[in-house]
């Protein structure tokens, strides 16, 4: 063993991180199905529950869109730190001789990627049900769509690491991370809107919002973030 | 130990008493000197709490954020208990402003609720969040893991705060409230009234926060002094 | 383990202070105004009841855990003026936990080379294969650690430790969980790591064939040190005298 160990660099530690989610993730595939048949669930009910004209659709779709993946991440963010908890694995990411930070981002970047996975089934699936046709403006609601789950990844993430450390996690997740992406979920409706109207125009304040709210919660998280890992 | 005592408990019932009677001027002002508005009529006092209220409430959460930060630099766990004294406190301002802005609306706009209203329906995400800090606070049993993952909390919530408020408004303007007609500019009599109820309430969340503080500091010392009582009885200070 | 990582390990030794450290889970104190000097090249055992405070000191020692207050403090077997930055301390060192540390869902092989990714090694593939070896443990490398057995896990918790050849080895309680044969195995290890000049710290409530190897014992109770035989004390009498003698109690756990 010649190779002696050294510190990695940020970015390095990571994607380090981030594959090792994955790899986990994709052997079991467990959180991934039952979010998408959650997601999937809600946009039904929504359709039972209020069963929207074409017209309707257009007009509320976004909202039950966005209300469908507030509701799934806030239950698939659960378990991204609570898993490391049963062998206490998050111990030896802690002693890794790396920024704490790494970790938070891997498994931010993590589930930003697995909540797209979700949104490439809720999608299509979304656009039949409401009879909403999405493929003229696929490009200007991909980024609409990108920007909004990451900041629900980024903010959920880090409560996800908060709620771990507490008693009632499962319940208290919700609670905290509800309120807290009210601005998020109104700037990601409002664009989303304004693409399904007739002008399928995009409003640029929402967008503004939305680039807002992204960077300032990335940069808390990354000064923040790592003191949720001490003991 | 008892003169210091006499002084805190002289200096507490000057700054209790002085602070009664300018939340009385206030009263006064609101109910009784400051005109009443010709549309609204005698609803419209409320105003004076409501606003003021919503006002200070802010300053409050102002207070505990720069406890949320102290402590995550500092690690003292003092800055801890200047934080969740002002949230608490912060959350009492915050229900008053809640529950006298549908008393006021009703009059003012003819409706008791308007979510487009960004002031109102900041202040009700807001009491949201931080009801939230508090219940964050009593699942997590060690006050050092409590004071640590709050303070991140506290710190999020608060930054919070100008997005929420900033979508509401540019919300707001895509969707026209249903109000028919919203308040101008207040009378000169009215504003003086307006200013005097905010610094009468201002001083009432100081004194609040600064009660809440030495009830945090009290707990401490008492669990401190439980600590080495056990140790004690463990016969381990041999 | 080789003769290059031999010298290295001395070299890169570094001491371990624990100045008035206390530390506090709420009215819980698990250590109490705790101070303790370890040099570079003790092998150290720690004894005492479950709820001494031994895994606070060493998760303590690992960084993994922040003092209520005290100082716990590293220094360079040469004294450098620069200050050591958290990641060139946890660059030197390896734990072992009570629990494995490691990820079910993936296989021996992946866990290493993950941790050794973590840690800057190149070439973590070959890593990964070669410390799977003297854990014996190559032939189920491919498999998922969720099919592994306890002792099974343990050596691979003990194998993760070492991938990166740190001087500092904390471990709690090692042996628990392995059979006879892996006893001898960690014994072994611990006695070529002991030769190489590393820092070893472990602790144990009960006899294990680790423990003989011990240069100096601490004794630990309500998370105070209530005896210490010091690097050239007699560390035995001290063991024999605390920690409980159930030589076998895991024998045919598994």
């Amino acid at each position: 063993m010649n190779s002696r160990a050294k510190s990695v660099s940020l970015t390095r530690a990571i994607a380090s991180v981030f594959a090792k989610e994955l790899r986990v993730e994709f052997r079991s595939f467990e959180l991934l199905t039952s979010t998408i048949v959650f997601a999937l669930i809600v946009v039904f009910v929504f359709s039972f529950a209020f069963n929207p004209s074409a017209a309707d659709s257009r007009r509320f779709g976004a909202g039950f869109l966005w209300i469908a993946l507030l509701f799934a991440s806030s239950l698939m963010l659960q378990p991204s730190f609570t898993r490391e908890r049963a062998n206490d694995s998050l111990a030896a990411l802690v002693l890794a001789p790396i920024d704490p930070f790494a970790i938070i981002a891997g498994k931010l970047f993590a589930n930003f990627f697995f909540l797209i996975l979700v949104e490439l089934i809720l999608l299509p699936a979304f656009s039949v049900l409401y009879n909403v046709p999405l493929l003229g403006i696929i490009g200007p609601l991909a980024g609409v769509m990108l920007l909004g789950t990451f900041g629900i990844a980024t903010v959920g993430t880090v409560f996800a690491a908060i709620a771990s450390q507490a008693r009632m996690r499962e319940l208290l997740l919700p609670l905290l991370l509800l309120p807290a992406l009210v601005p998020l979920l109104i700037a990601s409706v409002g664009a989303t809107m304004g693409l399904l109207s007739d002008s399928r125009e995009l409003p640029s304040a929402w967008v503004a919002v939305m680039v807002c709210f992204d960077i300032m919660f990335f940069t808390a998280a990354w000064l923040f973030g790592g003191y949720l890992l001490e003991e | 130990m008892a003169s210091r005592i006499r002084e805190s408990i002289f200096g507490q019932a000057l700054a209790s008493v002085s602070v009664s009677v300018l939340i009385g001027f206030a009263i006064y002002g609101a109910l009784i000197w400051a005109p009443t508005e010709k549309t609204m009529g005698f609803l419209q006092r409320i105003f004076y709490f409501h606003a003021a209220s919503g006002e200070v409430m802010i300053l409050a959460f102002c207070a505990a954020f720069i406890g949320n930060v102290g402590y995550l630099i500092r690690r003292k766990i003092e800055w801890d208990w200047l934080a969740i004294s002002s949230v608490e406190v912060g959350l009492i301002f915050n229900t008053i402003s809640l529950v006298t802005g549908p008393i006021w609306a009703k009059p003012a706009w003819g409706i008791w609720w308007d979510w487009g209203d960004a002031r109102l329906t900041s202040t009700f995400v807001l009491w949201v969040l931080y009801i939230g800090y508090v219940i964050l606070r009593r699942m997590i049993e060690n006050p050092e893991r409590r004071a640590v993952v709050s303070s991140v909390f506290g710190v999020f919530a608060f930054l919070d705060v100008p997005l929420v408020y900033f979508s509401i408004w540019w919300w707001r303007t895509q969707h026209p409230p249903p109000l028919i007609t919203k308040p101008g500019g207040l009378a000169p009599d009215m504003l003086k009234v307006f200013f005097f109820t905010m610094a009468a309430l201002t001083a009432l969340m100081a004194i609040f926060i600064r009660q809440r503080y030495k009830l945090e500091a009290v707990r401490h010392t008492v669990a401190e002094m439980q600590i080495e009582a056990d140790y004690r009885n463990e016969g381990g200070a041999k | 383990m080789s003769a290059s990582a031999s010298t290295t390990a001395a070299e890169s030794g570094l001491a371990i202070s624990f100045t008035d450290v206390e530390k506090r889970y709420g009215s819980h104190v698990a250590l109490r105004r705790l101070s303790l000097k370890i040099a570079p090249g003790e092998f150290v055992a720690l004894v005492g009841a479950n709820g001494s405070g031994k895994t606070t000191l060493l998760r303590m020692a690992a960084l993994l855990s922040r003092p209520t207050s005290g100082k716990v403090e590293f220094q360079n077997a040469v004294p450098t003026s620069d200050a050591l930055t958290p990641a060139e301390i946890k660059l030197r060192i390896g734990m072992v936990g009570h629990f494995t540390m490691l990820y079910d869902e993936l296989s021996a092989e992946e866990n290493l080379r993950f941790f050794a990714s973590l840690y800057g090694l190149n070439n973590p593939h070959k890593i990964a294969a070669e410390s799977l070896i003297p854990a014996g443990l190559s032939a189920r490398a491919k498999d998922l650690v969720r099919t592994f057995s306890r002792g099974m896990r343990q050596r691979l918790a003990i194998a993760r430790a070492l991938l990166a050849n740190p001087s500092i080895l904390l471990f709690d309680e090692p042996a628990a969980g392995l059979d006879r044969e892996g006893a001898s195995w960690l014994a072994q290890t611990l006695s070529a790591l002991r030769k190489s000049g590393a820092t070893v710290i472990m602790s144990s409530h009960g006899q294990s064939e680790a423990l003989t190897l011990a240069t100096r014992a601490i004794a630990m109770r309500g998370g105070t040190l209530i005896e210490d035989s010091g690097p050239n004390g007699n560390a035995r009498a001290i063991i024999e005298r605390e920690a409980a003698p159930i030589v076998g109690i895991w024998d045919g756990a598994q």
